[in-house]
């Protein structure tokens, strides 16, 4: 099967009005399913900009190639936003709307959003308002549609950002499963949450990749300095 | 919601009778008479007339326009020009009114006492009472115009107010201000607002109103109804149009008075 | 004082006797008013909605112009589409002068300016929501745009029904291009001017009140709409 995997970035720089936010960044993600690339870094440090730059959300300067034509490769992605985005539609609605902008019947598309919301345990919510929903139920929506097309790869910004404890647990384990067969791209600010089911890491600092590598290689011992001192809690400069 | 939208889209929106457009004065109209004719028109020819009511000037260029098919009016020189120049091919006259000074009940003026109209409209300018003019050139305004240039007066200062409206928009603004007016007989007995409103002058043969009716040419716009056109110039002179139009009374009082030669 | 009471009585004998007049009027009014909302809606929605979306280098200019017509005097409307129409004119040959075709053409002259242009602003607002979502799920220019009309349809409805408040109750452009004919053309409005002019106060108002008796109700209606629509299911 084709595959929109690897994408290489060579000197990516996303920039607006003459800043830099991230970049430039030489990177590639190959085609390994189960991998979990875990973006970190402080706050402001670029994480959201990069996952944005690599789904194609904001024009980069330099080259963020895809196996495929940039279009092709956009319908094998998807993404889940920091700020959830849902439709002012029912539940089922917003889980049936990837498909039916695919092209997939009414019925056909209603059928598959109910079996989904089933596995996310919003099958008591199907018909409510989606803005009415609260935040934990919002990012399990916003998730689950995320996965209900089935893509190869799928962008997460800090996709369990201001949930509870056993809210959290829930949302990493659907994602665990859905690295079985989606190459996963997560930014997060829980170390804890990264060292559980990451397999690559990113260290960004000030809008550059500071370090990377193999996830046990990394927590177990950070080449750099300011790597370590994030790892340890402390504040970095 | 939508549903009726798309209804009321595909409903047609006019019946195609067997239909004419004709072009008559806002005076013609209010006075009433046209209630009466048309059904008889129809019920006599199978003609469903429409009319625009609009003032003589329009009317003219309407049917210079090609816009209807003929017109009714009441202003010679502007209809004789009208043939003179092709947009027409005759003039037929059909029956006439006349005009009154209408003025406050109380008379300022004096204008009831006036031997003749040139005289009633001198009183009204020596005593500056205020007089509410149509200013639209209608065929009624020209009338008036007419009437001030008979008397030798040109009527100018705060007591003459030119309104640029119809007949009937000009006896309200006459009315609110308790000023005089000239008006056919036929809109003025018709107007519903007469409170302290009377007749201060009528009766001088100078104030009389031909209508005459104008078929527009068809040489000059082809899609014209000219048939149907002709068809009803032959009712409006017939002995059933000057019944209706001899017998049509309001009030008690006779309005118009046909006078078509057959 | 009198004058409206009588007015009152008379709008009411005409309503109580269904007189059929006053029914053919109203009827042709709603029918010249619907139809020029319904296709200054097709117009004006999607417009509205495109001009949110798409970037493009007079997208300034094409609002700036949009605003500016909403201003447009409805008797200049009139007038303009009366020169149009009329047999000297450029489409005189169509014989469209003095038919409600020509009321429905100017009223959504009049009417699809103003419904853009709130479609736009409500639209710019969903579309700075939805932005992100609509890119990232690759969603085609149709495909964004119909979203939008569909999610803010609330919106939409409020500008469809801004166009009927001001295509009912218009009177200068449909009297120039209409003619208010009896039994033709003569809708609630050109009736009512009529009617003062014939100095018949009672009658005229009489009409007026049908006639804001008929916007409240659709209003009203449009209102009920909404509000069941946002108790079921969105
Ligand atoms: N549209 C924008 N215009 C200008 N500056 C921006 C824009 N988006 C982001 N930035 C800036 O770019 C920098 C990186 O932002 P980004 O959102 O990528 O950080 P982050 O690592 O995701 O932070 P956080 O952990 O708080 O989510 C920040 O300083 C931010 O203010
Ligand atoms: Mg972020």
């Amino acid at each position: 099967m084709v595959s929109a995997l690897p994408l290489h970035l060579e000197a990516a720089t996303l920039r607006r009005r003459g800043r830099v936010l991230v970049g430039p960044v030489d990177l590639s993600l190959d085609a390994r399913d189960g991998g979990v690339t875990v973006v970190i870094g402080p706050n402001g440090s670029g994480k959201t900009s990069l996952l944005r730059m690599m789904h194609g959300l904001q024009r980069a300067e330099g080259q963020v190639r895809w196996a495929l034509p940039a279009d092709e490769a956009r319908q094998r992605q998807a993404y889940v936003f920091q700020q959830p985005i849902v439709l002012r539609r029912s539940v089922l609605a917003n889980l049936a709307f990837p498909l039916r902008l695919r092209g997939v019947p009414r019925p056909a598309a209603f059928a598959q959003a109910e079996e989904q919301a089933a596995r996310f345990g919003l099958t008591g919510l199907l018909r409510q308002a989606a803005p009415s929903l609260s935040g934990g139920e919002t990012q399990r929506l916003a998730l689950a549609r995320a996965l209900i097309t089935q893509p190869e790869i799928l962008f997460a910004d800090e996709p369990c950002a201001a949930l509870d404890g056993s809210a959290t647990r829930e949302i990493e384990a659907r994602l665990v499963e859905a690295a079985q067969s989606t190459r996963l791209v997560m930014a997060t600010h829980d170390m804890g949450q990264a060292r559980r089911i990451a397999s690559e890491v990113v260290f960004l600092l000030h809008g550059k990749v500071h370090e990377t590598g193999p996830a046990g290689a990394f927590f177990a011992g950070p080449k750099t300095e300011a790597a370590a001192a994030f790892l340890r809690g402390d504040i970095v400069e | 919601m939508i549903r009726a939208f798309i209804l009321a889209l595909l409903m047609p929106l006019a019946v195609q009778a067997d239909t004419m457009r004709m072009a008559v004065t806002t005076s013609f109209n209010n006075s009433g008479l046209a209630d009466v004719l048309l059904p008889a028109i129809e019920a006599d020819t199978g003609l469903q007339v429409q009319l625009l009511v609009v003032g003589t000037g329009q009317a003219l260029r309407l049917g210079a326009a090609g816009d209807v098919d003929a017109v009714l009016v009441h202003s010679r020189t502007a209809e004789e020009a009208f043939v003179a120049e092709g947009s027409g091919t005759h003039r037929r006259e059909i029956m006439y009114n006349d005009f009154v000074v209408v003025g406050p009940v109380d008379d300022p003026a004096g204008a009831s006492d006036a031997a003749t109209a040139a005289d009633a409209l001198t009183r009204i300018s020596e005593t500056a009472a205020p007089f509410v003019s149509r200013g639209d050139d209608s065929g009624t305004h020209k009338a008036e115009l007419r009437l001030w240039d008979s008397a030798g007066i040109a009527p100018e200062g705060d007591w003459y107010r030119p309104v640029g409206a119809g007949m009937g928009a000009a006896l309200n603004t006459a009315a609110g201000m308790g000023a005089y007016v000239l008006s056919d007989r036929a809109s003025w007995l018709n107007f519903g607002n007469k409170d302290g409103m009377a007749i201060a002058f009528q009766g001088d043969p100078v104030l009389f109103n031909q209508y005459a009716y104008l078929p527009v040419n068809p040489a000059k716009h082809d899609h014209v109804k000219a048939e149907a056109a002709a068809r009803l110039e032959d009712w409006l002179v017939s002995p059933k149009a000057q019944a209706l139009i001899d017998g049509y009374r309001i009030a008690g009082e006779q309005l118009f008075t046909f006078n078509a030669q057959r | 004082m009198d004058d409206l009471i009588a007015g009152l009585a008379a709008a009411f004998r005409l309503i109580v006797t269904a007189d059929p007049e006053l029914i053919e009027i109203s009827i042709r009014s709603l029918q010249v008013t619907l139809t020029a909302v319904a296709i200054g809606c097709l117009l004006g929605l999607p417009l509205g909605a495109w001009l949110a979306v798409r970037r493009f280098r007079w997208r300034r200019g094409v609002i700036a112009t949009l605003n500016a017509l909403i201003g447009l005097p409805p008797v200049v409307v009139g007038l303009v589409v009366y020169l149009m129409l009329s047999r000297s004119g450029p489409f005189g040959v169509l014989g469209l002068l003095f038919t409600p075709t020509a009321m429905i053409i100017a009223q959504v002259i009049i009417v699809t300016p103003l419904v853009a242009s709130i479609a736009h602003q409500a639209m710019r607002e969903l579309w700075a929501e939805y932005h992100d979502l609509l890119i990232s799920m690759n969603a085609t220019k149709t495909q964004r745009i119909l979203t939008l009309l569909i999610d803010g349809r609330r919106a939409l409805l409020l500008a469809a029904l801004a166009g009927f408040g001001r295509a009912i109750g218009e009177v200068g452009a449909i009297m120039i291009v209409g003619g208010n004919i009896d039994g033709a053309t003569r809708v609630l409005t050109t009736a009512i001017a009529l009617e003062t002019g014939r100095g018949d106060f009672a009658l005229a108002l009489g009409l007026g009140i049908v006639l804001i008796v008929l916007s409240l109700l659709i209003s009203g209606a449009s209102h009920w709409a909404m509000r069941t629509e946002r108790q079921g299911r969105w």
